[in-house]
C-alpha cells in the first residue's frame, strides 16, 4: 500500500510509520515480530476476561453518566411543587361550566342539571369503552358537580362545550374538534378515537361551595 | 480516507497542504473527475438542491437565533420583532419558513426519483436507508422548529404530536412527561425544543456526509437503471454536472423566491399569528403541509383492534394510528428487501410503473385528507373512509403489490449499456 510514484505522500516513508505493519496488526494476523493478537488456542484466556470486564464496566459507567442527563429533562422541583387550586363554586349557576387552571392544565368544573345527571346515570355501563359508573366520577351527595381535567385523552386538545354557544357533541358533554371525540355529561368517552374518559383530578370539598384541586 | 494516491498540484501552497491533508485531492477525485452516468435527467438535480436548502436553513437559522428568545412570555413577541424591527429580519424569517417547505419539496422529489428508478436496490441499500434516516431527522427538526414562534398552531401541533407517545403501553405517560419537562407543554418544553432545533441540522449534516460518502462508493444510479460499463457511459462530474446542477438549482430558487418575496405566508397557517393559548384549541388543527399524508394515516385508524366478540382490546385506536404512521415510514426503510425484482428502472417495468404512479396519487390524496377536518365529506363519502382506503393502498403497495410483481412482472428487454440506451433514444427522436 505504499505508493512510490510521483506525488506520493512522502511521510509514508518515515520508518516510525509503517503502513504494512499497521494493517497487519489491525487485521489480527501474526506480524513479522511474532506478536500475535490471535489466541494460540481457542479456549478462554485471561485477556478475554479482562476485555469483557473492562467492557462491562465501561457500559455501566456510560449508563450512569447518561442517567443525570435524561433525568434533567423530567419535571424540575419547582414544577413538581404541586400547586393546588381553590375554586369558589357559588357563582356557577346550574347548567353552567367554568374552566380553571391547575398544574398548567385546564380543569372543567360543571354544575350539572338534574337532567344531565339522569342521562349520565341511565347509561348501560357495559356499552362504554372505558367502563365507569357516573357515581365513581363525582363526590357522594355532590352529584351535580362534575370536575374533570379538560384534556382530550386522545392527543391532548381541549374539548369544546364549556360555553353555551359551543357544540357539546352527540352526548351532551363535550366535543373534541381535533379528531372528533364525543364525551357525555359524565365526561366519559362515547364516540371517536379517544381511549379513556376525561380524567378526574384529585380534589376535595372544603365546604359546600369551595373545592381544592390537587 | 486519504491513504490512496495523491494528485500533484501546480500551486505550491495547495500542494503543501495537500501533502499533509489531501483535501484538494479528495475534492478533485470526488467532484472533479468523478465518473458520472452521462444520461441523468433533471430528477438527478434534487440531491444537490436538498444540500443547498440544508445549508440555507442552517445559515438563516443561526442569524434568526441571534434575535429569538426561547421563553413562553417572549417567544411570540421576539418573532414579531424579527419580522418588523430587525434589519432584514423579515427576509431571514421568510427564507427560513419557506425554506423548510422547499427543502421538503426537494427531498420528496428526491425520494420519488429513487423509487421510480430503483435507486434503493443493491448495492445502494445503505445509501437509501441513510436517506430515510435523514428524512426522519428532517421531520423531527421541522416539527420542533414550528413550535418556536409559539403561536396557536405551534402550541397545539406540539400538544397533539407529543401526545402520540402516550399511546405506548405502560410507559407512555412517563415518556410524555419527560418530553415536556412538566405536565403540559410549557416553558421547559419550548426551551429544550430550541436547543434541539439548533442541534439537529448539524446531525443531519453529518448523516448527509455519510449518505454522500456511500453514494461515492457505488456511484450514482441513472434513468436506465443499468450500471455504467465503461468510459463511453460516463462523464466527469465537472463541468458537466456542476453546470446542470447549478442550472436546476437556479430554476428551483426562482420559484422559491416567488414564495419568499410575494407569498411568504401562503404555505403557513393564519392561526399561528395568534399567540399560544393553553385554554383554547383552534377549531381545526393542521400540521404543516409536508406532514399531512402521515397525519392522515395517523387519523385513519378510528377503531380498536381486539379479539372479536369480546371486550378485549389489543391495540387501541390511538395506538393503532401511531403504529400505522411510523410503520408507513418503516416500510420505506425495508423497501430494498421488499422489491427484489432484478430490473431497477420503471422505464423497463411498466406494471410497477403503473402501481407506483397510483401510489403517488394516493399519497397526494392522503395529504388532502390530512388537511380536512375529521367530519368532512368527500363527494358524499366520509373523509375517514377515504383516509382508510388510501392507507390500505399505501400498505398494500409495499406489502402485496411489490412482492407480487417480484414474481410476475417480466419487464421489457434492457439495452446493452447506457450508451446504447442513449443512442436508441436519439434514434427514436429522429
Ligand atoms: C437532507 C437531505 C438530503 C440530501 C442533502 C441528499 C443529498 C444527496 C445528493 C447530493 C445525492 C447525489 C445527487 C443525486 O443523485 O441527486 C444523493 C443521492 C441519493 N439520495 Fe439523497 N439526500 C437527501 C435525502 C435523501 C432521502 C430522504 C433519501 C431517501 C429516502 C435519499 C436517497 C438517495 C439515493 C437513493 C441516492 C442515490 C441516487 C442515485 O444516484 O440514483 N436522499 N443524495
Ligand atoms: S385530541 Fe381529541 S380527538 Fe384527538
Amino acid at each position: 500500500m505504499i505508493y512510490k510514484e510521483k506525488g506520493t505522500n512522502s511521510f509514508s516513508d518515515y520508518p516510525s510509520f509503517n503502513y504494512e505493519y499497521c494493517i497487519k496488526m489491525t487485521a489480527g494476523s501474526k506480524s513479522q515480530d511474532g506478536i500475535s493478537l490471535d489466541h494460540d488456542d481457542d479456549g478462554e484466556t485471561r485477556r478475554d476476561f479482562l476485555f469483557l470486564t473492562a467492557g462491562s464496566f465501561g457500559a455501566v459507567g456510560a449508563g450512569i453518566a447518561v442517567w443525570p442527563l435524561v433525568s434533567s429533562m423530567n419535571p424540575a422541583a419547582d414544577t413538581l411543587a404541586l400547586s393546588t387550586t381553590e375554586v369558589d363554586l357559588s357563582p356557577i349557576a346550574k347548567g353552567q361550566s367554568i374552566t380553571v387552571m391547575w398544574q398548567g392544565k385546564p380543569v372543567f368544573v360543571r354544575h350539572r342539571t338534574e337532567k344531565e345527571v339522569e342521562e349520565a346515570r341511565a347509561v348501560n355501563i357495559a356499552d362504554l369503552s372505558d367502563k365507569q359508573d357516573d357515581v365513581e366520577r363525582v363526590t357522594k351527595d355532590k352529584d351535580e358537580w362534575l370536575i374533570v381535567v379538560g384534556i382530550c385523552t386522545h392527543l391532548g386538545c381541549v374539548p369544546v362545550g364549556q360555553k353555551t354557544s359551543e357544540s357539546k357533541g352527540d352526548f351532551g358533554g363535550w366535543f373534541c374538534p381535533c379528531h372528533g371525540s364525543h364525551y357525555d355529561t359524565s365526561g366519559r368517552i362515547r364516540k371517536g378515537p379517544a381511549p379513556k374518559n376525561l380524567a378526574v383530578p384529585p380534589y376535595e370539598f372544603l365546604s359546600d361551595t369551595l373545592i381544592k384541586i390537587g | 480516507m486519504g491513504s490512496g494516491e495523491r494528485i500533484e498540484f501546480d500551486n505550491k501552497v495547495v500542494n503543501w497542504i495537500d501533502e499533509r491533508l489531501p483535501l484538494f485531492t479528495l475534492m478533485q477525485k470526488e467532484y472533479g473527475v468523478f465518473p458520472t452516468p452521462r444520461n441523468f435527467n433533471y430528477f438527478w438535480n434534487f440531491g444537490a438542491i436538498a444540500m443547498f436548502m440544508l445549508i440555507a436553513m442552517i445559515v438563516t437559522g443561526i442569524f434568526l437565533a441571534m434575535n429569538y428568545t426561547p421563553h413562553v412570555d417572549m417567544a411570540f413577541d421576539s418573532v414579531e420583532r424579527i419580522d418588523r424591527d430587525v434589519n432584514w429580519g423579515w427576509m431571514l424569517r421568510d427564507i427560513h419558513m419557506n425554506g423548510a417547505s422547499f427543502f421538503f419539496i426537494a427531498v420528496y422529489v428526491h425520494i420519488f426519483r429513487g423509487m421510480y428508478y430503483g435507486s434503493y436496490k443493491k448495492p445502494r441499500e445503505l445509501l437509501w436507508i441513510l436517506g430515510v434516516v435523514i428524512f426522519l431527522l428532517m421531520m423531527a427538526t421541522a416539527f420542533m422548529g414550528y413550535v418556536l414562534p409559539w403561536g396557536q398552531m405551534s402550541y397545539w401541533g406540539a400538544t397533539v404530536i407529543t401526545n402520540l407517545f402516550s399511546a405506548i403501553p405502560f410507559v407512555g405517560d412517563s415518556i410524555v412527561t419527560l418530553l415536556w419537562g412538566g405536565f403540559a407543554i410549557d416553558n421547559p418544553t419550548l426551551n429544550r425544543f430550541f436547543a434541539l432545533h439548533y442541534l439537529m441540522p448539524f446531525v443531519i449534516l453529518a448523516v448527509v456526509f455519510l449518505h454522500v460518502w456511500a453514494l461515492h462508493i457505488c456511484g450514482s444510479n441513472n434513468p436506465s437503471g443499468i450500471e455504467p460499463k465503461g468510459k463511453q457511459d460516463t462523464l466527469p462530474f465537472h463541468p458537466y454536472y456542476t453546470m446542470k446542477d447549478t442550472f436546476g438549482l437556479l430554476v428551483f430558487l426562482v420559484v422559491f423566491c416567488v414564495f419568499v418575496f410575494y407569498a411568504p405566508d401562503y404555505l403557513g397557517h393564519p392561526d399561528n399569528y395568534k399567540e399560544a393559548n393553553s385554554l383554547v384549541t383552534p377549531a381545526h388543527i393542521v400540521p404543516e403541509w409536508y406532514f399531512l399524508p402521515f397525519y392522515a394515516i395517523l387519523r385513519a385508524i378510528t377503531f380498536d383492534i381486539g379479539i372479536p366478540f369480546t371486550d378485549i382490546t389489543i391495540i387501541s385506536a390511538k395506538l393503532g394510528g401511531v403504529i400505522s404512521m411510523f410503520g408507513s415510514i418503516g416500510l420505506l426503510l425495508i423497501l430494498p428487501w421488499l422489491d427484489t425484482h432484478p430490473i431497477r428502472s420503471c422505464r423497463y417495468r411498466p406494471k410497477y410503473k403503473f402501481f407506483l404512479l397510483v401510489f403517488l396519487v394516493v399519497f397526494c390524496m392522503l395529504g388532502y385528507v390530512g388537511s380536512q377536518s375529521a367530519d368532512a365529506m368527500f363527494f358524499g363519502l366520509p373523509m375517514t373512509l377515504v383516509g382508510i382506503l388510501c392507507t390500505t393502498y399505501y400498505y398494500g403497495f409495499f406489502l402485496v403489490i411489490i412482492p407480487w410483481l417480484n414474481n410476475t412482472e417480466k419487464g421489457r428487454d434492457l439495452p446493452k449499456s447506457i450508451h446504447d440506451a442513449v443512442l436508441q433514444a436519439e434514434r427514436e427522436k429522429a
